[in-house]
């Protein structure tokens, strides 16, 4: 019976989120125009709710002092109370409202996300780009070099890093954008690799193009569309990774509020059947679910449009 | 077929060199520390005798290379030195977990891999169904979700009523199918986290293939669908299938470090993370280097029995 | 040819419509097309590339491709309404008496399994013969259709075998259960014209040796004439017309059939001999070239003057196209050097100054893959006269202005737009105007019409026409096509495997005596006569004799 009941919400909640979908599609289409709207059209209910949380997560991020009740670090009242009034979502394991971290969790993990995966595609898509395009010992050196750091499992990589350079918050974000450039690289490489083989390409180099204006204007502008795909798997990826690592207690360190640190802190409440501790991993799960679902819509449209 | 032993050879080659530039890695990301590893562990204020004692306990006066090669030695022959935390042998920190981690990443290997192909496979035969856009969207959604997220929703619903343990604990004496019932939450976890994405891949793989030109022809053939999948399809199948399947073996080794956390699985996995807090770099090194040769291991296979099943490969013009 | 009127009817298609997915909605590619084909009866089914061929073919074995449907009108196979037949029924028919033969037979053999293997196939699970009787049908199939030891090559597996031969495998295949009807989807258009003549000859003979029923579908009138009894001609998915094979060819009654069938109007006027003395524009000493350890071009020779067209004709592999390459500096050569008004050029384009890289240019075959898709008409073409004569501002919009209207191309309407947005002819010319754009005085044309429908390839080639007298430019044309050359060319070189076998004025090339490979090239190209094909097997079975 209580498994029924359960299943009903699942139902109800899914039904919840495509309609929601199905709204912010409806809202969205009215207020934009040309090749965006048309884009939109074409958008699963899946993809359209994936593009609403985003943009709630982002807007939570941005405004996390004006939303939240409390302050970041502040201890508020006794530990581990329950949901109530003015503790939405009771208190953690130090007193510290729950609520609150997890809106600050917002801006504190996925922010450190975002610049992880925005610096491990500068160093690894400028590098791809130029292998492909030079080609020669240039390939070869990077590309063997990336195979060697391919061939080390990454959260084994950024564990043992992570005990050497210790666990500070730029340490994390170098450690982990180095490991993930090489992924980024790769597929970069690749898709620079079926560009450069163009005859507009060869029509280029033959007319003495440089080679600063042959990847930005030449390759780039049609690699954009498999990049930026990518540039959402990655940080699924990498928001994953940061996660783990700081569930692992060698990420991000307390006592800034942190979603993977936070499921670590109060794990101990999930044996008493208390599901705190699920709120930031689900929220966590959230967001990648969302972007995930927008990438999916975004490369099944590249796909379609080549056929 | 002398050139498919050839390309096998030279892929194996490879690999060992790989693995050697990985020992190298890991065994020099130690150099990489500011002062070092004697100044590291007993901090700024060791007095420099305290300091200069510890560093000839470790070995470190003599020149790197040599120590590299003594640890390399070491480490094939089993004994990957002490531990700092607690002066016991590596080796023997070791062995009863690696058995732990192998048997735990089998047992969800074993359930995961047919499942995975199965619903991969029949995705990908009625795609565009309502059941493909019903396993597509559960996949992705379970991609999604973080190991842990997983481990503990699992817990909740099936440990809270006492159905499973939450907490693993594995000995020696521990018969097959205790060890299957107290395991089962953690393989449980593992296998949903990796079903996904090898059904994902699966789907792909088997959907690029049922789009040959070979296969259209088998079909206009008027051969009827079972054979057209098992007779034209799965030949070809092998090769892609293959590298689907090392790729998620090769992921269950990152994710079982996760889980064997949230479990308390007396693993590798955990005496990584352990170590890691305690900065044990030996025991790091020690366990960092037998994932990245499982890894290795692992790919390496997927390669050979790909050239191997290559029919373009083993039959030369 | 056979007279079949007479023959029972095999099958009836009345008015087909069959429409495709794109974005979510369906578009028709046959609208309303009816079909009747008697017993032993051989039709053509011609058009250009989006006439809907291949899917009206598929539509006779009651198939259609992933994302299309047929949605409207019958078919009927031997009294078997295909539209209502179940999907069992129709599987039945299909390998056993409706047979298909693909265009690619590389692609189409399955890599894992042996000719011979998949050549049983269809009889042993239809269960038309046991697997030992339909291996020795085999053998004796591949020795009718003149295959190379017919006892073995069965045991291969398809990558082991050439392109024309697996062809020839591949209409065995098809001929396995004797079918009544078999569907050839352009099987030669992917072969030279060398090897195509063998694969034609032994189609046409095997079909009429088993009396089997057949829609021959291509794009190239003049091998439909030799194989078809009557021909239907397509155009976006409509039927233009349809008659018996000599009447259409004497007598064709729709406007477009009559362009489709008008012999090239476009022919150059021979030109003056090139006075003695006078320096080549390009010329070409000596060059031997190729990659790794393999040489493509062996000692080639020839010269190019101003205004003039230089044809390099040749099959894949000639090493027409290395040639090309050599002389924009791609690869430099490993012996011999390249000549630009009587001065030796770098042999790497990187040596190359801006203005001797601007001299040259080049104009693709494929248009799709020779412009930025990203780029917009106005930078496409802008570039070359910014970089190289430094134009800016409004002096550039003028220039870019000008080309596109030497190409006739309404600057207004086109300047901004993107290659997408742009026809196939269209993107030709758009890669003819950045060429021009640079102001050159040699152009390399690589196969620049063979992608394209014969309409807009002649409309291409007199537009070139007229731009080499304009600016005084020297054409390097390479073509596998002679009736490209006859049209354009005043000199011809002819390659075959890296070595030019013959050179010389046009006419004296197409005039007896030849080289023997020119020869076989010059004959092997099919012509619109229906007994073409036959004469010439005819001459060719004596001069052996």
């Amino acid at each position: 019976m209580t498994i029924l009941i359960k299943l009903l919400w699942i139902a109800v909640a899914i039904a919840v989120a495509l309609a929601a979908g199905w709204l912010f599609r409806t809202a969205a289409i009215a207020v934009s125009r040309g090749g965006l709207r048309k884009a939109l059209r074409t958008a699963p209910l899946t993809a359209a709710f994936g593009m609403l949380v985003i943009l709630l997560y982002i807007l939570v991020a941005i405004f996390a002092p004006v939303i939240a009740p409390f302050a970041e670090r502040e201890v508020v009242g006794g530990q581990f109370l329950p949901w109530e009034a003015p503790y939405i979502l009771g208190t953690d394991n130090l007193g510290r409202d729950m609520f609150t971290r997890l809106i600050y969790g917002a801006r504190n993990t996925v922010g450190i996300a975002f610049m992880t995966t925005a610096l491990a595609f500068a160093i690894g898509s400028i590098l791809g780009l130029l292998a492909a395009t030079v080609g020669g010992w240039m390939d070869q050196f990077l590309s063997r070099v990336v195979d060697i750091l391919m061939a080390i499992p990454s959260l084994i990589f950024s564990l043992l890093l992570l005990t050497i350079f210790g666990t500070s918050v730029v340490t994390l974000i170098l450690v982990i954008a180095t490991i993930d450039s090489t992924r980024v690289f790769r597929l970069a490489r690749s898709v620079a690799q079926d560009i450069v083989v163009m005859d507009y390409i060869e029509a280029a180099k033959l007319r003495g193009e440089g080679l600063w204006r042959l990847i930005t204007r030449e390759i780039l502008p049609n690699a954009m569309a498999p990049l930026v795909a990518e540039f959402g798997l990655r940080f699924c990826f990498v928001f994953l990774m940061i996660s783990a690592l700081s569930f692992l207690g060698v990420g991000v360190q307390p006592p800034t509020a942190d979603w993977g640190s936070m499921v670590r802190e109060n794990a101990a409440l999930i044996t008493f059947g208390d599901v705190t501790p699920l709120l930031p991993a689900g929220a966590i799960a959230l967001l990648t679910v969302a972007v995930n679902f927008v990438v999916d819509w975004m490369l099944h449209r590249a796909s379609g449009l080549k056929e | 077929m002398s050139i498919v032993w050839e390309m096998i050879f030279k892929r194996l080659g490879l690999g060992l060199l790989t693995l050697l530039v990985i020992s190298v890695i890991i065994f020099s990301a130690t150099e990489l520390l500011p002062g070092d590893l004697a100044q590291a562990i007993l901090g700024q204020s060791a007095t420099p005798e305290t300091v200069a004692a510890f560093r000839k306990e470790l070995g470190l006066d003599l020149p790197a290379y040599q120590r590299y090669f003594n640890w390399l030695f070491g480490a094939l022959q089993g004994d990957f030195g002490t531990s700092l935390a607690n002066k016991r042998p590596i080796a023997d920190l070791i062995a009863t977990r690696l058995g732990n981690t192998l048997f735990l990443a089998l047992y969800a290997a074993a359930i995961a891999v047919p499942l995975s192909l199965t619903l991969g496979i029949l995705a990908a035969l009625y795609r565009n169904s309502i059941f493909d856009r019903a396993a597509n969207a559960l996949a992705l959604t379970s991609i999604s979700f973080p190991e842990f997220f997983v481990a503990y929703i699992l817990i909740f619903v099936l440990a809270q009523s006492g159905l499973f343990p939450s907490m693993t604990r594995m000995d020696p004496n521990t018969s097959l199918g205790e060890a299957l019932y107290r395991a089962f939450l953690p393989a449980l976890t593992l296998t949903l986290v990796v079903t996904a994405h090898m059904m994902r891949m699966t789907r792909a793989a088997i959907i690029n293939l049922l789009a040959s030109p070979y296969i259209e022809m088998a079909r206009l053939k008027g051969i009827n669908p079972m054979r057209v999948i098992l007779k034209h399809a799965l030949p070809n199948a092998l090769a892609p299938i293959i590298t689907v399947i090392a790729l998620n073996l090769a992921y269950l080794i990152t994710g079982v470090v996760v889980v064997e956390v949230v479990f308390v699985y007396p693993g590798l996995g955990q005496l990584m993370v352990d170590s890691v807090a305690k900065r044990d770099f030996p025991v790091v090194q020690a366990v960092a280097l037998i994932f990245a040769a499982a890894y290795v291991l692992l790919n390496l296979t997927a390669d050979v029995l790909s050239t191997l099943s290559n029919p373009r490969l083993i039959h030369r013009k | 040819m056979k007279d079949t009127t007479n023959k029972p009817v095999l099958l009836t298609m009345r008015n087909i419509e069959i429409e495709g997915r794109s974005d979510e909605t369906w578009s028709p590619i046959i609208k309303g097309v009816d079909l009747t084909l008697n017993k032993g009866e051989v039709l053509g089914l011609i058009g250009e590339s989006g006439a809907g061929k291949s899917t009206l073919g598929l539509a006779a074995m009651g198939f259609t491709r992933d994302g299309c449907r047929i949605s409207g009108g019958t078919i009927d196979f031997d009294g078997i309404d295909l539209m209502k037949a179940s999907e069992a029924t129709r599987r039945g028919l299909r390998g056993k008496r409706i047979a298909y033969v693909a265009q690619s037979a590389a692609a189409s053999f399955n890599p894992a399994h042996k000719l011979i293997d998949q050549y049983s196939e269809a009889p042993v699970q239809h269960g038309v013969m046991g697997r030992a009787e339909a291996e020795s049908d085999a053998v004796e199939l591949y020795r009718r259709m003149q295959l190379p030891n017919p006892d073995e090559i069965g045991f291969r597996y398809p990558h082991q075998v050439s392109g024309g031969q697996l062809q020839r495998a591949m209409t065995a295949m098809a001929m396995a259960c004797r079918p009544d009807l078999i569907i050839f989807d352009e099987p030669t258009t992917a072969l030279d014209v060398t090897t195509q003549i063998e694969v034609l000859a032994a189609i046409r003979d095997i079909v009429a040796q088993f009396d089997t029923a057949a829609i021959y579908i291509t794009h190239d009138l003049a091998v439909v004439a030799q194989m078809a009894d009557k021909i239907k001609v397509l155009l976006r998915g409509d039927e233009v017309e349809e008659a018996d094979t000599r009447t259409m060819l004497a007598s064709p009654k729709q406007d477009y059939t009559k362009t489709l069938w008008a012999v090239r109007s476009h022919a150059r006027a021979t030109q003056p001999p090139v006075e003695k003395g006078t320096v080549p524009v390009v010329s070409v000493k000596a060059v031997t070239a190729g990659y790794g350890p393999i040489d493509i071009l062996k000692n080639i020779n020839f010269d190019i003057h101003k205004r003039r067209t230089v044809a390099v004709v040749g099959e894949s592999g000639s090493g027409k196209s290395t040639a090309a390459r050599v002389i924009t500096g791609l690869l430099p050569p490993r012996q011999g050097q390249v000549l630009f008004d009587g001065k030796p050029l770098p042999p790497d384009y990187r040596q190359r100054s801006r203005d001797q890289l601007r001299q040259a240019q080049m104009i693709y075959q494929m248009a799709d893959t020779a412009l930025n898709p990203k780029l917009r008409l106005r930078e496409l073409i802008g570039r070359p006269a910014q970089m190289y004569l430094g134009l800016q501002g409004k002096a550039l919009t003028d220039r870019i202005r000008d080309l596109l209207n030497l190409i006739e191309l309404d600057p207004d309407k086109f300047i901004d737009r993107l290659p997408s947005e742009l026809s196939g002819g269209q993107k030709q010319r758009v890669g003819i105007a950045r060429a021009l754009a640079a102001e050159p005085k040699f152009i390399i044309c690589d196969e620049v019409t063979s992608a394209l429908d014969q309409l807009v390839a002649e409309g291409i080639l007199k537009l070139l026409d007229r731009l080499q007298t304009e600016f005084d430019l020297a054409y390097m044309f390479i073509t596998h096509d002679l009736a490209t050359v006859r049209a354009i060319a005043d000199e011809v070189v002819v390659m075959q495997n890296g070595r030019v076998v013959e050179q010389g004025p046009k006419d004296e090339m197409f005039q007896p005596p030849h080289d023997p490979y020119t020869e076989l090239l010059l004959s092997s190209v099919p012509e619109m006569d229906p007994d073409w094909l036959t004469k010439l097997l005819k001459e060719r079975a004596e001069k052996a004799s």
